[in-house]
């Protein structure tokens, strides 16, 4: 491990100060990721500036109705905020499908949405990753990638975002809310993350040295009736396989409103336009439940050991919204 | 038998002055308090003076050799004392290894350049703390030639040759290709099961210094004795000029039977630097340097009339291993002893490949060999249109199938009709795909099998103290399982006397020669010593010496004069599982297990045993498997993020219990209940799987991936 300095911030401006001019400085939370990789050697930073005294803490109700979740808000606390599970039902789910009790306790919401991937090859620092070390390669493709994209992924990178709180935050359109020294900024959940491409090392839009203070979720997009569904190899403390966030509005066997998104198939959430856009209008069954999820996994590019994640996807999504209108 | 009596305290303070025996008597751990309230100390929690600490660094090929080690970087960090590698270790007599497996290579640490597998120690790094040997290691520049490997594991490879024998001979009883050709059903079928690593939750830690002459140690194993020897060999030493000690051990599960790489190199770097070094491996080192069940690939075939009567029982297994070490993994077994047959053969052959060496690992040979032949008995039942309980009533024998020696113990039968009574076995429609649950589909299975039994030369000194307390040494080890607190009942019977009037004195090399913690086999060997011991020393006392009077027996005589006969413990193992087509996920929704392993000293201790080896194998049914990326050759998921075994909550309701059973050629009563609880529950699993979808599960783990459903 590296040697660090490390200090504590007690102020938004003190933070963003104290990484100012430092190419090699991270913000450290929860640390339940970064000090993992920070142990491995994959991240290295000359300087930790823990932002967990900020006063960025809580989830309160703005006065336009939208919930607000500061970022240092722990994946416990968020999982067991009341309105949460009451209008955002599946981002509670997700949370709670995540991790273990003691790492949720640790975890902070700004934290989750920055987590790294659980890429074997990442970790490890004598493989090949274009994601640690732009240009050298990935050692997944030819390798074991089991658990890896399918959708999105190019031959740069096939790694996949672990998040399971994500999902559901790009299911309820979650705005991204920080701060710079230049001022405050917003970024949509889904401009948040970036497209893989040749450059899998840049994973968000987030400009450099900006500190995320909240992340809000518009009262328009609650869904009461949201779920979410994860699978993976055992019945807890693994990450997902495939998982599915969905809300479905039906109205005389029509859809009336549709979301769905996807987490494990992709280096980022994975909102289904796609299959939405079918099913809008057309009638809820598990048929066209089936279909939709087919036409969204249509561009899917799966590799040689992960070809099952197309049809777990789509079954997933067919169960998922079938248990919903049910 | 399912009655389950007052709890006594570890203590036993309580009970003192009581008359009742304390074998049979359920009791919390002796050193329960301890471990619970943090006083319990492992080896890597005693302190040692002027202590320093060794960083492993490990090979990042799978195979070639080292061109050049670059320690200045390391030599200029914070701390650092020194740096070992093949220049400079002290060398070690190539001979050294096991008594059944002979000479080890993979004791061969840093003598020389050559890399055979991904992991392998390529040198330490000395420091006055961990972290900073840890950030020596971490600078450290080695840099490689890197040769073509092979990690494909096949049974046709072509450097595949048969098995060391040490374990018996092939069975080659009647002839099993006219009996399969006399058969009106027949099963031929191949199954394979993937490498696994033991995953004891105590990382393996070690501390050697030098007292004069004498080799210290204390080492996290299962075998003071037999590892205090290993060492002595390695670096040749008389073995009185060796001792290795340790207090509590958190679990070995067969990794920490043999001499380890953590004591190797520490007593390398104590011999170097003149001071006490102690070698915690990392989790991901002990994944990539200590060692790892083989990957196996089983053919089986059977041949039964319509009746169910077995003609055939021919079962051919191959399994990997390294190139450094010999090993048997013997699948094949029970296949020699669990069903009467007209003809049964085994095979067993090995593949040398470059991987880690293999070794014992929970239930070594039985758990992936009855995997294989108790899922071909169910695809039997399943062709026969039987009950398959019925097929194993059937093929009762009435002596060794292969070898015509008389059964010591043989109560397989009830462990099948107690567990299918308490399963709720009876009036199960056989035909699979025809319970569902909403969108789940459920199934049941039931698999059993046998595991090896016998009593190992031990011996044990007990001293009549003044007090009127009796202090009984035994080279024995608490890996976890409840060994010591067994031991002190085992003496308190043996003695005629209160548990509080016992001192136990185990974990010291010193001792003297006493059997390991491995092989289901340790308190059996152990008590047996105690018993002896007991015996000689209270017809000493009759004459009413003076005290204190010690004695010391030892057991070879009697074990090798016991008759030659078949002795095995039995289980079997019903389950229910719920699988969902659209996911692939597999639920376990019951487990019940009974067993018939002797006496049972402990009911508490053993339950807990037995529940726990349930659960292991229900994690090698679905989880467990070492994952190797074919271009670098190493393990992918060397840690326990990537490597899965089950969660709590993947865990249902087990019931564990025993059937009346006592072994008539064990003065105890005993047989070693250690391992049987882990067999037979892999195949009572798949065997559910396949009565809840229809489909057939050859290959370990049951991957959601291969039961997802179109």
């Amino acid at each position: 491990m590296k040697e660090f300095a490390y200090s504590r911030a007690t102020a938004v401006h003190d933070a963003l100060t104290s990484v100012v001019g430092q190419e090699n400085a991270r913000f450290l939370a929860g640390g339940t990721n970064l000090v993992d990789l920070m142990k491995r050697g994959v991240e290295t930073p000359d300087r930790l500036v823990d932002v967990r005294a900020l006063p960025l803490d809580g989830v309160h109700e703005a006065r336009n109705g939208d919930l607000v979740i500061g970022a240092t808000t722990t994946n416990s606390d968020a999982a067991a905020h009341p309105e949460i599970r009451r209008r955002y039902p599946a981002l509670s789910q997700a949370v709670l499908a995540g991790a273990s009790g003691q790492l949720r306790n640790m975890a902070t919401v700004a934290g989750n949405l920055l987590q790294r991937t659980r890429c074997a090859y990442f970790a490890d620092l004598s493989s090949a990753c274009n994601k640690r070390v732009p240009g050298s390669g990935c050692a997944a493709v030819a390798g074991v990638h089991h658990n890896h994209a399918i959708l999105g992924a190019s031959p740069a990178c096939v790694a996949t975002s672990p998040s399971d709180m994500a999902v559901p935050m790009m299911l309820f359109d979650a705005v991204v809310h920080y701060e710079t020294l230049d001022g405050k900024g917003e970024i949509p959940i889904s401009r948040f993350y970036r497209p893989v491409g040749d450059t899998p090392h840049l994973e968000t839009t987030l400009p450099d040295g900006a500190l995320i203070t909240s992340v809000t979720l518009p009262s328009a997009a609650a869904g009461e009736r949201s779920r979410y569904r994860k699978v993976r190899e055992r019945a807890s403390y693994a990450f997902a396989t495939v998982s599915v966030a969905a809300d479905l509005v039906v109205r005389s066997g029509q859809v009336r409103e549709v979301r769905i998104a996807l987490g494990g198939v992709a280096s980022h959430p994975w909102r289904a336009r796609i299959a939405e856009e079918e099913l809008r209008g057309g009638p809820a069954t598990p048929e066209r439940f089936r279909a939709a999820a087919e036409a969204e996994l249509s561009a899917a590019k799966p590799l040689p050991h992960n070809g099952y994640k197309l049809r777990l996807a789509r079954n997933l999504i067919q169960s998922v919204l079938t248990e919903i209108v049910h | 038998m399912n009655t389950h009596p007052q709890v006594l305290d570890g203590t036993g303070a309580e009970i003192s002055g009581l008359s009742a025996p304390a074998i049979g008597t359920p009791r919390t751990r002796v050193e329960g308090r301890d471990k619970v309230s943090g006083k319990a100390r492992y080896a890597g929690d005693i302190p040692i003076e002027r202590l320093a600490h060794g960083a492993v660094v490990t090979a990042t090929i799978a195979s070639g050799r080292i061109t050049a080690i670059d320690p200045s970087a390391t030599l200029a960090s914070p701390g650092v004392i020194g740096v070992i590698d093949h220049r400079n270790a002290p060398r070690v007599d190539p001979e050294a290894g096991s008594p059944f497996f002979g000479p080890d290579g993979q004791l061969q640490l840093l003598q020389d350049d050559q890399i055979a597998h991904g992991g392998w120690p390529v040198a330490l790094v000395v420091a006055e703390t961990h972290e900073q040997a840890r950030a020596g290691a971490e600078r450290l520049r080695v840099s490689y030639v890197e040769q073509p490997h092979d990690i494909a594991f096949s049974p046709g490879h072509p450097a595949a040759r048969p098995a060391l024998s040490a374990f018996g001979p092939d069975a080659n009883k009647g002839d099993l290709d006219a009996e399969l050709a006399a058969s009106a059903v027949v099963v031929d079928e191949s199954y394979t099961t993937p490498a696994q690593h033991a995953c004891a939750m105590e990382p393996h830690v070690a501390t050697a210094w030098l007292e004069g002459a004498v080799l210290r140690g204390i080492d996290s194993n299962q075998a003071p004795y037999g590892i205090a020897a290993q060492l002595a060999t390695l670096f040749g030493k008389p073995l009185s000029d060796v001792r290795v000690q340790v207090e509590q051990v958190g679990g070995g599960f067969g990794s920490k039977t043999g001499l380890g790489p953590q004591l190797i190199l520490a007593t390398m770097a104590t011999m170097l630097f003149h001071r006490p070094v102690r070698v915690a491996l990392t989790r991901e080192e002990v994944f990539l340097a200590t060692s790892a069940r083989p990957r196996t690939d089983q053919r089986v075939r059977l041949g039964a009339d319509r009746d169910g009567r077995l003609r055939a029982i021919g079962h051919e297994a191959a399994f990997e291993i390294s190139g450094k070490s010999e090993f048997i993994e013997n699948c094949v077994e029970i296949a020699k002893t669990l069903y009467a047959a007209d003809a049964i053969r085994t095979r067993l052959n090995v593949v040398p490949l470059n991987i880690l060496p293999v070794a014992s690992v929970r239930a070594p040979g039985t758990a992936p060999g009855s995997f294989a032949l108790e899922s071909a008995m169910d695809e039997l039942a399943e062709r026969l249109d039987m009950d398959p309980l019925d097929l194993r009533r059937r093929n009762e024998p009435e002596v060794g199938p292969v070898s015509g020696l008389p059964f010591t113990s043989r109560n397989f039968q009830l462990c099948l009709s107690e567990g299918a009574r308490q399963f709720g076995w009876a009036g199960r429609d056989h035909r699979p795909r025809r319970r569902r649950e909403g969108h789940l589909l459920i199934g049941t299975g039931m698999a059993g099998t046998s595991f090896f039994t016998t009593a190992f030369p031990s011996s044990a000194t007990i001293t009549a103290e003044q007090d009127g307390t009796f202090t009984v040494a035994i080279a024995a080890i608490d890996i976890g399982t409840g060994a010591r607190t067994a031991l002190h009942a085992i003496a308190a019977d043996a003695l005629r006397v209160g548990w509080d009037r016992i001192r136990l004195r185990i974990g010291d090399s010193a001792i003297g020669p006493a059997w390991q913690a491995g092989g289901s086999l340790g308190t059996t060997s152990w008590g047996w010593a105690i018993v002896a011991a007991a015996r000689d020393l209270l017809e000493q006392l009759e004459s009413g010496p003076a005290l204190p009077v010690s004695v010391t027996s030892d057991t070879t005589e009697e074990i090798m004069s016991r008759p030659h006969r078949e002795r095995h413990s039995y289980s079997a193992v019903f389950a229910e599982v719920a699988v969902d087509p659209a996911t692939g996920e597999v639920r376990v929704r019951r487990l019940v297990g009974r067993f018939a392993v002797g006496r049972v000293v402990n009911p508490l201790m053993v339950r807990s045993q037995l529940t726990g080896g349930m659960i292991m194998g229900l994690s090698i049914a679905l989880q467990e498997e070492v994952v190797r990326d074919e271009v670098s050759g190493r393990q992918v998921n060397a840690d326990f993020a990537g490597y899965h075994f089950a969660a709590n909550a993947d865990v249902p309701f087990i019931d564990a219990d025993f059937v009346e059973d006592h072994e008539p050629d064990d003065p105890l009563g005993m047989k070693g209940p250690g391992e049987i609880g882990t067999v037979a529950v892999a195949a009572a699993i798949a065997n559910a799987v396949w009565h809840a979808t229809g489909k057939r599960h050859r290959e370990l783990p049951i991957r959601l991936d291969r039961v997802i459903e179109d």
